[in-house]
């Protein structure tokens, strides 16, 4: 038994080096971004699907200026809830460029569900070019690529402040509490009421960030649900082939003496 | 017998003595006269005769081969949908994790499951060193079992690079610049792993070739392995040899339930990590494109690597910290000559028996350190950790064996197991099946 015991608080020891891997790196000198409670945490989470589609709004009317969601195509809209001829209809009012057709000319016409969600700009030189040089990176696996990230982005939109004083700001660069060495050259994106919601939810800046997350979050995993869902079926059958295996392992060794 | 044929001795090579005719049919026997696989199987994994004695720790073994193969399978498929090359392999990723069917968890079976590999290698290790499995005559058996590690590293450092996210390109850039640090040839080993002169597309064209080559190589290694192994059969934790039938039990049904249970276990807390945790033991820079421009501010392997980077930054020249982090794994090579005790089971050893404890408790200090920037107290406790290392091979091991006095050993396992048992009621002693 001790050393069941000690092995396990090895196991424990190993994964917890592990996973302060994981958060001790990359935070630099912004404070951890603090915990809030989402939907999708959890072993039963799933997306919710209103606060997906506000999400999605607000990104279409705000964020899509600047910053692209290239992993994603129209047809995963249905995904969060648009049928099919929402998806139709969204994806019907952006141009994209297709082509060559029989005469060797590229051309625009509407895209269709197939299509993956234009960004914004042609190229990363483009995108420098029109934000002082700063990047906007693309968001479609924004929360998960940084240390706690859907908590990290919902800090990083509501985390905008005048600049303590002392604190030399460097020119088209704006305060933010938590991105890492706090000058970051995205202006604030989001105003009170900027987005006029469909569905009347008022559109305070934290609404808006969570709501924003929330479609993130899915864009980042949208294999999230299923996987919640199998992994419940998987574990609980494994469970019960184990207390299979464990009797029959109980009956078959009672033969011997050992 | 299973096959009396005239002309073909009994007992002879083709048709071993333990096969057990009855309950094959024709057909098999027919086989089996010509192309021995079955008797094979039969003598190398029913009859197969085991310590009685085997506790958990030995489930780690054939967990590692369980995994291998999932890991082979889990690999295979997502080669099948991968693309090797600088500017599409993290977007075929992606794809792979959205639109392939069941992509997601082909990946993160496999992602999840190189952790896994070296969680139960580490484990079965150190099975190795506590219970003294790499003394007289398994020397061989423990050599090999060094060489799979090293295959294993190189093979899960070469998956990390596919991706084609940040970490991947910069582990890889790290990783192979390390090897600049090698007199004279240095520089031109560096080009020829990069294929250029700098991480880039070729180089992630022969670390893709080589990676899906490992992985066989490691099979044929675990056969020798296995060989190595069946030769003698399994030590145990009294660490004495089997002296008779008594000693022993078939290894079919005892150790193959066993096992099953084991591996059912495994697979929940493997489950755990894949369906709840997926991301849990990997580092979020990885879902950022490569991008040569742009070094991340900490650079830091996989977990399963953290040990070996923390020797390798102990010291602040870079080709001593090299010949360090080699030399910590290439030790383990020495091992059935550092250890000078003539008793095999840290269980009669009495100083031995905690002082192997250190070493795990020492590697996960490393791992610790090798997580965090070297800086501060780190840098120093990374020494001592990276002191104690060596220490504990190079000094403790030969000397134990010679000051220690070990407790009386039992004269057999048999004996120790009827001493130590409670009484069974249909007490048929040690039953053949
Ligand atoms: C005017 C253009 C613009 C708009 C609109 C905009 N961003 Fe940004 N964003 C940027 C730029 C530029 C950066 C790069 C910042 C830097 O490198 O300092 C950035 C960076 C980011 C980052 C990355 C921070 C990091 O850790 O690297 C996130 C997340 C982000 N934006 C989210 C959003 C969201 C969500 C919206 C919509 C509410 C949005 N942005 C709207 C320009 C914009
Ligand atoms: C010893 C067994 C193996 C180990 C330890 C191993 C390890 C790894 C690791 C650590 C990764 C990176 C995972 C990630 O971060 O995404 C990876 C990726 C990959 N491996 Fe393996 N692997 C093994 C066997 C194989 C085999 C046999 C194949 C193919 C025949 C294979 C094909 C791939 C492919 C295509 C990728 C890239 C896709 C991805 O990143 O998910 N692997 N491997």
């Amino acid at each position: 038994m001790f050393r069941s015991i000690v092995a396990a608080a090895l196991v424990a020891g190993l994964a917890l080096v592990g996973g302060t891997a994981g958060t001790a790196r990359a935070e630099g000198d912004a404070p951890h971004p603090p915990h809030q409670k989402w939907s999708f945490d959890g072993v039963f989470g799933t997306y919710d699907r209103a606060a997906m589609q506000r999400g999605f709004q607000v990104y279409k009317e705000v964020c899509a200026a600047c910053h692209g969601v290239k992993h994603l195509y129209f047809r995963d809209l249905a995904q969060i809830g648009y049928s099919e001829d929402q998806v139709k209809g969204i994806a019907a009012q952006v141009q994209v460029t297709d082509g060559p057709n029989d005469s060797g000319e590229m051309f625009q016409r509407p895209a269709r569900p197939s299509d993956p969600i234009p960004g914004p700009f042609a190229n990363d030189q483009a995108a420098r070019a029109a934000n002082n040089g700063a990047l906007p990176v693309d968001l479609s696996l924004i929360a998960k690529a940084r240390v706690s990230g859907p908590d990290y982005v919902f800090a990083l939109l509501t985390g905008y402040k005048d600049p303590p004083a002392g604190v030399k700001m460097n020119p088209n660069m704006y305060f933010n509490e938590y991105y890492p060495g706090h000058q970051i050259a995205m202006p604030p994106p989001l105003n009170p009421d900027q987005v006029k919601y469909a569905d009347g939810t008022p559109g305070s800046v934290p609404q808006m960030a969570r709501d924003l997350v929330s479609f993130l979050a899915w864009a980042a995993e949208p294999t999230l649900e299923e996987r919640h869902r199998a992994g419940f079926k998987v574990i609980l059958f494994l469970i019960v082939v184990t207390g299979v295996f464990y009797a029959a392992k109980r009956k078959i060794w009672s033969r011997i003496q050992h | 017998m299973a096959v009396s044929q005239p002309g073909v001795p009994a007992g002879s090579s083709s048709t071993p003595a333990s096969l057990p005719g009855s309950g094959h049919g024709r057909l098999v026997r027919w086989i089996d006269h010509r192309l021995p696989v079955i008797s094979f199987l039969e003598h190398e994994l029913t009859a197969y005769p085991t310590p009685v004695n085997l506790n958990y720790w030995w489930n780690f073994g054939s967990l590692a081969g369980i995994i291998l193969v999932i890991m082979i399978v889990t690999g295979v498929v997502l080669a099948m949908h991968y693309t090797p090359h600088a500017s599409l392999a993290f977007d075929s990723v992606e794809r792979i994790m959205r639109d392939v069917n069941y992509g997601w968890l082909l990946r993160y079976v496999h992602m999840n499951g190189a952790s896994m590999f070296f969680l139960i290698v580490y484990i079965h290790m150190f099975r190795g060193l506590y219970y003294g499995s790499y003394k007289y005559p398994r020397e061989l058996l423990w050599i090999l079992g060094v060489v799979i590690l090293l295959l294993m590293m190189a093979t899960a450092f070469l998956g990390y690079v596919l991706p084609w996210g940040q970490m991947s390109y910069w582990a890889a850039t790290v990783i192979t610049n390390m090897f600049s640090a090698v007199p004279l040839v240095g520089d031109s080993i560096v080009t020829l792993l990069w294929g250029g002169f700098t991480v880039g597309n070729p180089t992630l064209n022969r670390f893709y070739s080589l990676h899906y080559v490992l992985p066989f190589v490691i099979v044929a290694v675990v056969g020798l392995h296995l060989v190595a192994l069946h030769q003698h059969g399994s030590n145990n934790p009294l660490g004495i040899e089997r002296r008779g039938p008594q000693d022993s039990i078939p290894f079919h049904p005892y150790y193959t339930i066993k096992d099953m249970f084991g591996l059912s276990v495994f697979l929940i807390v493997f489950a755990v990590f894949v369906f709840y945790l997926p991301n849990f033991l990997g580092h979020p820079d990885n879902y950022i494109p490569a991008n040569p421009m742009v070094t991340p501010p900490h650079i830091v392997p996989e977990w399963y690597f953290l040990p070996f980077y923390a020797i390798l930054r102990s010291v602040p020249d870079k080709l001593l910290g090299v010949v360090l982090m080699f030399g910590a794994v290439l030790i383990l090579f020495l091992v059935p000559w550092l250890d000078t005790s003539p008793v095999r089971s840290a269980r009669f050893r009495p100083v031995y028996r905690w002082v192997s404890w250190l070493l795990p408790a020492d590697a996960i200090v490393l791992g610790w350190v090798g997580a965090n920037p070297p800086s501060g107290a780190f840098v120093v406790i990374g020494q001592i950790a990276t002191f104690y290392y060596f220490f504990h091979f190079l000094i403790l091991m030969p000397l134990l064996g010679k000051i220690e006095r070990p407790r009386p050993l039992p004269i057999s396992i048999g004996a120790a197991v009827l001493a130590a048992g409670p009484p069974v009621p249909a007490a048929a002693p040690m039953e053949r099946r």
